[in-house]
């Protein structure tokens, strides 16, 4: 029962936050609150027992998606957000109220939270399960298939950061070293 | 209400997408888009880890003494998209810094009205 009360309570602020970020037009605010934000997702994975996602959402959501964020309004020097003139107010809503409703509909049918019979629990998850610790010897199952079973997708996964570091190399990197040299680069902490 | 219980964690997701959904096409300031785009992200986060959860299970570490264990699958792929969607975030972020020093603006009205496009 209390670990429903706690599901319950720490979604509805992460609800909040969110209202609170697309309303506020401070950007060192909006992104202290995606901070704040990122912090409660992870403490949400904690609660249903994604520990490896919850310490990765902590380090890298909160920790370094924030950081790249003020170095960039740092850079940029723009602190606020201006108010868009012209542009039709309903429109945005309606599209989001009808995908929203068409996404609830959709899930209507999915089972429960946390039923241990849905399809997902059955199919290939007691596998891993069950023959992890015999093939791998790895007791944490998350690491046993990033690490062994699906080695190769987590090689692919450097790949893509590596490209990803490059190009902002390639984006700001040399263009900012030539126009004011000697200053703290923000961006590049990623690569 | 069991139903609404059991369903909330998949409501509040949704609700989360709409809310990053709606910052991207409303807003016109290039760093709150992509803001809304971490918030849309962590909402599908959100969906995944709210479907690998067991209830009574503990979190997917092999110990003595434990038989029901959370489904460790959608944590594994989660947890490459989350690093993933920071490598997008920091390109993004990067290509905001680039339109400033073209445009002077990180405004997107500002840069249609100079590009006499829209």
């Amino acid at each position: 029962m209390i670990d429903i009360v706690i599901d319950i309570t720490l979604l509805t602020f992460l609800a909040i936050t969110a209202v609170a970020i697309v309303r506020i037009t401070n950007l060192f605010a909006i992104i202290m609150l995606f901070g704040i934000f990122s912090f409660l997702s992870a403490t949400m994975f904690v609660v249903m027992d994604a520990v490896d996602v919850a310490f990765t959402e902590a380090a890298v959501g909160a920790g370094i998606s924030t950081v790249l964020m003020l170095a960039t309004i740092a850079l940029t020097k723009d602190q606020n957000e201006k108010q868009s003139v012209g542009r039709i107010s309903w429109l945005p809503l309606a599209v989001v109220t009808l995908t929203g409703t068409a996404l609830v509909y959709g899930t209507l049918d999915i089972p429960a939270f946390g039923d241990p019979e849905a399809p997902a629990q059955k199919h290939v998850a007691p596998y891993y399960i069950e023959r992890s610790v015999p093939e791998t010897g790895v007791p944490n199952i998350v690491t046993a298939v990033l690490a062994s079973y699906r080695g190769f997708d987590t090689l692919g996964e450097v790949f893509v950061i590596f490209t990803a570091g490059i190009a902002v190399l390639l984006l700001i990197g040399d263009k900012r070293r030539k126009s004011t040299p000697g200053r703290n680069e923000g961006g590049e902490n990623d690569a | 209400m069991d139903f609404i219980i059991g369903h909330y964690n998949y409501w509040i997701a949704i609700f989360l997408m709409m809310a990053g959904f709606y910052t991207v096409i409303s807003r016109g300031n290039l760093v709150k888009k992509i803001i809304g785009l971490n918030i849309f992200q962590v909402s599908v986060f959100l969906l995944y880890i709210s479907m690998s959860t067991v209830k009574g299970g503990a979190p997917p570490i092999i110990t003595k003494g434990i038989e029901i264990y959370s489904n460790p699958l959608p944590h594994v792929l989660i947890l490459t998209a989350i690093v993933v969607g920071v490598a997008t975030t920091a390109l993004g972020l990067a290509l905001v810094v680039r339109i400033k020093e073209a445009y002077g603006t990180i405004e997107e009205d500002e840069i249609h009205r100079q590009d006499h496009s829209l």
